[in-house]
């Protein structure tokens, strides 16, 4: 373990790398998460101006290393209007900065899935702190309490959170997490569904033991997987299911979309149909805002906390929930999920109950090893 | 009604009078420099043998591919200001930030942020800063730049920013051309800002352009008043399409289709254009493309406006096929098929030399290919039909039938039957049916709107009395206005209950 205070061999992200994490990123956000390319481009900006992001190994960072958790909240549609700022990505790490009356040593995603994944980039060019190779969802989540550090019962208090204009928000006392996820929603919604936050820092020792680690060079491995497939023109879903160490679950072409927006969520679900080895099977996979329980001919065939994703057959991209539509060649597999989901207390953070199926978590990859 | 329809292509300027929807001469001539004398040519054949067909004419109607070209080609573009009504958001991803750096050199004249703009649900984000917008209005005429592309944060939703903006700056720069990206539609700042910059470093061309077409209307003794086909199949006038001239950039596949599904008598298909290189496949509801719904890359720059949902694969007559192992393309000979096929005398191996091993097809000699057999060119058919089929597959909405349209010049290579396709219909007289597409234009009104909190039935009302309003300013007959695409978007995330409606009404003209 490294000593108190240093922060060793930090590698600087390349072009290629950056490509690379946001097409991973894209795959690891299940369906959700929002598209990363305007992310991507704030960075390569900075990138243009000097201003590079480094990646550095959680098991390099002092225990007593202060970490920022970083991410946007918010409707991907504003999204689209209200396009990432670099500078506002930097501005709730300031507050949370002042507020501490210290500076961090090093940034982190929230969520490696989807633009989340690829937000602590910018924040890392301006700043030059390190990123850490690591995140507390290992995927895209809807809620910020479906943390691995609120499993591990850390508290996600003090939470900055800063709107476009000179507002800027801190949280420094809340009954429990899901207050803090209520409290945030609504100061975003009022500040135009579209926020950065700063959730509470994290130190080197609880990244450590409570992270879940490698995973952003696992997307930044999945994209490159993908990108040298394309290349070479092999199978970029071989690619993503080797590097990922997943398994394909189905093959099809999308029949059917049913999606409806309720209670601040984008539900529902999309049928496919068996080509090839699959003919005459159907699958469906459910959503809220990222995939969460798939079925094959009605008996449940893989859920949330095993990573669903559904992928381009031809091109290896990453669909969203919000993209995926009628006559789509898809391949469905699953990656598999961040242990620390599948414990008792984990399961009810992220498991399939946790979004509404009536169903006993089991993951495709205990049935392998038996 | 008589109207001809004229269709100015790369190579060669078409033009047709269509009578009552019914095809009663056509002309094809080589497309020249200057534009003007290959349609004048085009209309004195057309009129040649009776003088008396130019006085009838009730309009002209003129599809061309010359500014998506220009664009492409980086060919004869003006410099072209941002004017962005954004801060303090959006403040660092500037204008042109992901266009080819090529393009951006000859079209970058000078990017300006300014605070103000909207929020999602109407409120703003700052008051407009009027004085940074005069300053930027005395910057871009100070740099002698004369287009100017305007585009504030949720403009499609309430256009006042972008309004007042424009005012300032004439008030500045009398002598400025602006495109407001309002204009254009859709939501997506960045993609919107791109396409209105786009129409906007096309001015100088799209004035040259248009100007040429009324001289050679009005040298050939027409008395009718142009029109100009659009990305959706539809017509504007002269002046509003000298405004802008994106909206012509996918007019030649639109008119090829629906020009094929005038001839052909239907307005429900699936249409493939079969080319040298590639084909395009596309999608006419009641006569209509479906509209693409994402990012459409123009040039190497990436737009969200009103074009068709085109899907194109790399599968034509001129596409390269190795026989062992079994490849096809993405190499194609393109328009030197006729020298280099093998049934033309050459030595490549092309798909059209494997419709006619298959028997599929008589053209060229015949014997040249014999050796391939006719076993494994059905086989290499079949592929090719598989690829074919799966394309289609995709751009269906749903599992329902349809026919396909068959058009273009490889048409042997789309299958004669396909799982939920209803009938493959092959187009007769196709080599004019862009020209026809034109010719038959009607006019049409579009909205992309977010209501909050209103009942399906007064969302929809409210969408479509909005769309009309858009269709009779173009110049529509009112009584004739009818919806042709309606989708509504639930929105997650946002509070109240959201909804995305985009809304499309198509009339006549007036008669």
């Amino acid at each position: 373990m490294a000593s108190s205070g240093a922060l060793e061999k930090p590698r600087q992200l390349s072009l290629q790398d950056l490509d690379a994490l946001a097409l991973g990123a894209w795959i690891l956000g299940t369906g959700g998460g929002g598209d990363p390319y305007h992310k991507l481009l704030n960075t390569k900006m900075l990138y243009r101006e000097g201003m590079f992001a480094a990646l550095i190994d959680p098991f390099d960072l002092a225990d007593d290393a202060l970490v920022a958790v970083v991410s946007t909240m918010g409707a991907p549609l504003v999204g689209k209007e209200r396009i990432p700022d670099a500078y506002h990505a930097l501005r709730p790490v300031r507050t949370m900065e002042d507020f501490l009356g210290r500076p961090f040593d090093a940034v982190m995603s929230m969520e490696i899935g989807g633009g989340n994944g690829v937000h602590p980039t910018m924040v890392a060019a301006f700043t030059g702190y390190p990123v850490v190779d690591a995140d507390g969802m290992g995927r895209a989540y809807p809620e910020l309490q479906m943390t691995s550090f609120a499993v591990g019962g850390l508290s996600c208090i003090p939470f900055a959170l800063s709107d476009i204009r000179e507002n800027d928000v801190l949280i420094t006392t809340a009954v429990d997490n899901r207050w803090v996820e209520r409290l945030a929603r609504s100061l975003t919604t009022e500040v135009g569904s579209t926020a950065t936050i700063c959730m509470a820092p994290r130190t080197g020792a609880e990244i450590k033991e409570h992270g879940i680690l490698h995973t952003t060079t696992q997307a930044i491995g999945l994209g490159h997987a993908v990108l040298e497939a394309r290349r070479n023109h092999l199978d970029p879903v071989d690619a993503i299911i080797s590097v990922g160490r997943g398994l394909r679950l189905f093959t099809g072409k999308v029949i059917d979309v049913d999606r409806h927006a309720t209670k601040g969520f984008l539900r529902g679900r999309a049928r496919i149909e068996g080509l090839g080895a699959d003919a005459g099977s159907e699958f469906t996979v459910h959503f809220q805002n990222e995939f969460s329980v798939g079925y094959q001919d009605d008996k449940a065939a893989v859920m949330t906390p095993d990573l669903i994703c559904v992928v381009d057959s031809v091109s290896g991209d990453g669909i969203s929930t919000e993209a995926i539509r009628y006559g789509q060649r898809v391949t469905v597999l699953a990656l598999p999920g961040p242990d620390v989901f599948k414990s008792e207390n984990g399961l009810t953070f992220a498991g399939p109950r946790a979004f509404g199926f009536d169903l006993d978590f089991r993951s495709v990859f205990q049935d392998e090893s038996k | 009604m008589r109207r001809i329809g004229v269709d100015v292509g790369g190579t060669n300027t078409d033009a047709v009078l269509v009578e009552d929807g019914t095809v009663r001469s056509t002309v094809k001539t080589p497309t020249t420099e200057d534009v003007t004398t290959g349609i004048r040519t085009g209309l004195a054949e057309l009129f040649g043998e009776n003088p008396d067909n130019a006085a009838g004419v009730d309009a002209i109607m003129i599809g061309t591919t010359h500014f998506v070209n220009a664009v492409v080609q980086r060919k004869s573009l003006n410099r072209a200001a941002a004017l962005r009504v954004c801060l303090p958001a959006c403040a660092t991803l500037e204008p042109m930030v992901d266009w080819p750096e090529d393009l951006s050199q000859i079209a970058n004249g000078g990017h300006f942020l300014v605070h103000g703009g909207h929020e999602y649900d109407g409120r703003p984000i700052t008051a407009l800063d009027e004085k940074a917008v005069a300053n930027a209005g005395r910057g871009m005429r100070n740099s002698g730049v004369t287009a100017a592309a305007v585009t504030a944060v949720f403009s499609p939703l309430t256009t006042e920013c972008e309004d007042r903006a424009a005012e300032i700056l004439l008030q500045e720069h009398p002598d400025l051309h602006i495109t407001k990206s309002s204009a254009l539609g859709r939501i997506g700042l960045l993609e919107r800002e791109n396409a209105a910059l786009l129409n906007a470093s096309l001015i100088d061309l799209s004035k040259k352009t248009i100007d040429a077409f009324q001289t050679a209307i009005a040298e050939s003794g027409l008395n009718a008043p142009l029109y100009i086909s659009q990305n959706d199949g539809t017509v504007v006038d002269a002046e509003t399409a000298r405004d802008q001239p994106v909206y012509s950039f996918a007019s030649g596949p639109t008119n090829s289709m629906r020009g094929g599904a005038h001839l052909a008598d239907i307005d429900e298909a699936i249409v493939i254009d079969v080319g040298g290189t590639t084909t395009d496949i596309g999608h006419l509801r009641s006569g209509y493309p479906r509209e693409a719904n994402n990012v459409v890359d123009i040039g190497g720059v990436r737009t969200l406006f009103r074009m068709p949902d085109l899907l194109s694969i790399g599968l034509g007559g001129g596409t390269v096929v190795t026989t062992d192992p079994v490849t096809i393309g993405p190499q194609s000979v393109a328009h030197r098929l006729t020298d280099e096929a093998l049934v033309f005398g050459g030595v490549t191996t092309t798909m059209t030399d494997m419709a006619v091993a298959a028997n599929l097809l008589e053209l060229g000699d015949a014997n040249r290919v014999e050796h391939i057999g006719r076993e494994l060119a059905r086989d290499i058919m079949a592929q090719a039909h598989q690829i074919l089929w799966e394309s289609v597959d995709r751009m269906k909405i749903d599992a329902s039938p349809v026919p396909v349209l068959a058009v273009g010049g490889g048409a042997m290579l789309i299958p004669e039957h396909m799982d939920g396709i209803s009938e493959v219909i092959q187009v007769q007289h196709f080599a004019v049916a862009n020209a026809v597409g034109a010719a038959i234009g009607q006019i049409s009104g579009e909205v992309d709107h977010i209501f909050r909190d209103m009942d399906r039935d007064a969302f929809l009302a409210a969408a479509e009395q909005m769309a009309y309003e858009q269709a009779a300013l173009a110049g529509a007959a009112p009584e004739s206005l009818k919806v042709v695409d309606v989708e509504t978007i639930p929105l997650a995330y946002l509070p109240g209950r959201s909804v995305r409606v985009r809304l499309r009404v198509v009339g006549d003209l007036p008669s």
